[in-house]
């Protein structure tokens, strides 16, 4: 039963990798979100079992096959099913399905087999990302965790003949190997520290270690591990190749770098919670970085002038929320900020996906503007996606946010909780950006923008007046479908202040094994707390409000006289340039100069021409002795008789 | 009387012909002809310990010895002849083309 949810979508991606070429584009499409659509059928019933389990035996288990078997250690590959990986599991087969729905129409435009090739690559990814929250221990996670690495690299080089697209590809799937060699070395340390791979096993022996004062061992497996998150999840320092990704088409933005695979980092934390908590130096790392990473991410994304890019950015900076509250031990606030982020980014995604199709193409916010009256489903959907990741409250961000801040606060982080609170600050200001920027306002004069070569042509620029047009059914539904999503998934988790009763938190407990800290004392506190968090996203909204449609001549004025910062920012503080100059030059030099033309010249070649040319030498001497003459070959085997018999006898 | 010593002394002795006869003679015919000796020195030594020994064993060996001299000789002279019609000559020495 458990084994279907992944095969689904694997043997959808079976079908159109081997006959999609000779299909219609119907066909192909159908065959893919028939394969999501059922993956999320059986994922219901299968949740719907798990639930009727008693609340502390929740656990559904499926051996397949004992996958690896050597002395005593065995490792099986078993699908486990438990309330985290429910939560996973519904949130990729259901947001999957829709937006394979929605790619059906984004992609319309593709040649049968382009589109084929896309659709079994949407499901390849699906189908690895399901092994990789329902494997049961780390070595079946592994093989997930890598197959939506190489997924990500096919995807986002989609548009192989792009260069930039290539490079894109490239440059995810290396940063990403990074983070995973790091991963590995944390798997390897695990098993020699505890001689198993299992999940369960692991937290049982991790429960009997004392929380380690010193940075020991636990600490090293669990850092290693966060190392091979950073990668996934896109955190300082391997944040760089999400922005780049959104070279992909962007129902793969959409599914792959704002719903799902991202999320893969925060999800292996919260499976490996026990472990986690035994290593508090690990914890406090992981949430500096994830506020940090916030904070980072949200000053880019207030300059960015592709609309995808900053919702990139801003997805970044929403994992840096999660791993915050990951490193303050809040799991379940993290894994909930992960389910309603996976509904609005989603829907922004797909929203921006609406007018990057309307416009054909375009991506830049300056040449955008005044959308709201062409594109009302886009623009109604689009904004209720920006106010539910701004926090305002009701939608589903502010639930989820808010008790992050809220736990960050409870357990004495007052600075991360400031960096947070800033970083909301800026999530409204650079969300109503693009909203008043792209929707509201006069519609764009290529005039104004600073790069002319760059300025859409009069011609061109007719035919996206003519081609103008709001999202066709298949995206219009799936915008609708995620925009209530997006409106109520908070409530699952509404906090017990204001008449809820955490119940998201609550069914999630038995995965964490760690109580979630019942404090009814600090309800004071959390409303307060609550109102201040309220304030930020009303007044990021009221900034970006003033700046980007009411005075935008105060923004250029702002930028103006801080010119230094505009720049600095809108060269993303000139990381990957410190990073080519730190790492990826050293190297190539290193290579060039040292590797290549030195060791694999003069040592390699050189050897192996060296043993050619000496075998070459001598036989040109040794030849001489095949004279052709058949007596002196027998005077030579006579002799050499008389040698070896002369040989034993007087020996 | 004669003894086994006596058998492997003429042996010997036939042996040591038929090899000289394989280097210093330049005709392929008295080649073949010495290998032949050589063999016949074999199969003497065969039959002589056989008999020392009161064992069969050498005399089958002979026989096995004996065919395989027949068989050898027939192809031998055949090759000979082919060898002769070529170059007109039935000296080793020039058919020496397989060399580098």
């Amino acid at each position: 039963m458990l084994l279907l949810i992944p095969l689904l979508p694997f043997l959808g991606f079976l079908l159109n990798a081997s006959f999609g070429k000779r299909v219609s584009k119907a066909l192909a499409g159908a065959v893919a979100c028939g394969a999501m659509a059922g993956s999320f059928l059986v994922s219901l019933v299968a949740v719907w079992q798990l639930v009727s389990l008693p609340h502390e035996s929740r656990a559904i288990a499926n051996q397949v096959f004992t996958w690896i078997s050597s002395g005593d250690f065995t490792a099986a590959f078993t699908l486990r099913l438990d309330p985290l990986s429910s939560v996973m599991i519904l949130v990729i087969t259901g947001i999957g399905s829709l937006i394979h729905l929605y790619s059906t129409a984004y992609m319309h435009e593709e040649s049968d087999s382009e589109y084929a090739r896309y659709f079994s690559y949407l499901n390849l990814f699906a189908a690895f990302m399901l092994v990789l929250v329902l494997g049961s221990n780390f070595l079946v996670m592994f093989v997930g965790w890598e197959g939506v690495g190489l997924c990500s690299y096919l995807l986002i080089g989609f548009w192989y003949q792009k260069k930039s697209a290539s490079d894109a590809g490239k440059k995810a799937f290396i940063v990403n190997r990074i983070g995973d060699f790091g991963f590995v070395l944390g798997v390897l340390l695990l098993f020699v520290r505890f001689g198993t791979v299992d999940f369960q096993e692991v937290a049982r022996a991790a429960a009997g270690v004392s929380p380690e004062a010193v940075f020991g061992t636990v600490s090293w497996i669990t850092l290693l591990l966060f190392i091979g998150a950073t990668g996934k999840s896109a955190q300082i320092p391997l944040y760089i190749w999400l922005p780049d990704a959104m070279e992909g088409p962007t129902p793969v933005s959409a599914l792959i770098h704002a719903a799902t695979m991202v999320t893969a980092g925060v999800y292996m934390i919260g499976r490996n919670a026990v472990l986690f908590a035994h290593a508090p130096h690990t914890l406090a790392i992981v949430a500096v970085i994830g506020a940090a990473t916030a904070l980072m991410a949200g000053t880019i994304g207030l300059v960015q002038n592709d609309i995808k890019r900053v919702l990139a950015y801003s997805t970044v900076s929403q994992l840096g929320y999660m791993f915050l509250a990951m490193g303050v031990g809040a799991y379940a606030a993290g894994v909930f900020h992960l389910y309603t982020h996976a509904f609005f980014k989603a829907l922004l995604f797909l929203g921006s996906g609406a007018v990057i199709h309307a416009l054909a193409g375009e991506q830049d916010l300056r040449h955008m503007g005044g959308l709201k009256k062409d594109l009302p489903i886009t623009y109604w959907t689009f904004l209720i996606g920006a106010l539910a990741i701004a926090g305002v409250p009701g939608l589903a961000g502010f639930f989820s946010k808010d008790e992050i801040l809220f736990r960050t606060f409870s357990s004495g982080h007052t600075i991360l909780w400031v960096v947070g609170l800033l970083t909301s600050l800026l999530t409204a200001i650079y969300m109503f950006r693009i909203v008043f920027l792209a929707f509201h306002g006069p519609r764009a004069n290529p005039a104004r923008t600073e790069h002319p070569e760059h300025a859409v042509n009069p011609s061109h620029r007719e035919n996206i007046e003519h081609h103008l047009h709001d999202a066709p059914p298949a995206m219009a539904i799936v915008l609708i479908v995620l925009a209530v999503g997006s409106v109520v998934a908070g409530y699952a988790g509404l906090p017990s202040i204001l008449g809820g009763g955490d119940w998201f938190a609550r069914y999630l407990e038995p995965s964490f094994g760690v109580a979630p800290v019942e404090d009814v004392a600090a309800h004071g506190l959390e409303g307060t707390l609550m109102l201040v968090s309220i304030a930020a996203a009303i007044g990021g909204i009221g900034l970006a409000f003033y700046f980007f449609l009411k005075n935008r001549l105060a923004a250029d004025a702002l930028a103006e006289r801080f010119s230094g910062v505009q720049t600095l920012l809108l060269n993303k503080y000139y990381v990957d340039e410190a990073y080519d100059a730190a790492i990826v030059q050293p190297i190539r030099i290193v290579s060039e100069e040292g590797l290549w033309k030195v060791f694999d010249v003069k040592v390699i070649d050189a050897a192996v021409n060296g043993v050619g040319q000496t075998v070459n030498g001598s036989s040109e001497r040794v030849r001489g002795i095949q004279t052709g003459s058949v007596r002196t070959y027998a005077a030579s085997v006579f002799f050499g008789v008389v040698a070896i018999l002369g040989y034993y006898l007087w020996r | 009387m004669v003894t086994l010593n006596h058998y492997l002394i003429l042996s010997a002795i036939l042996f040591s012909i038929g090899t000289a006869g394989v280097f210093v003679r330049r005709n392929l015919i008295t080649i073949l002809l010495s290998i032949e000796i050589m063999l016949n020195a074999v199969n003497l030594t065969f039959v002589a310990f056989g008999r020392a020994l009161g064992s069969a064993d050498g005399q089958i060996i002979v026989f096995f010895v004996m065919t395989v001299a027949a068989a050898e000789a027939a192809v031998g002279l055949a090759i000979v002849i082919s060898l002769f019609r070529h170059r007109e000559s039935l000296n080793p020495d020039s058919f020496a083309n397989l060399k580098w």
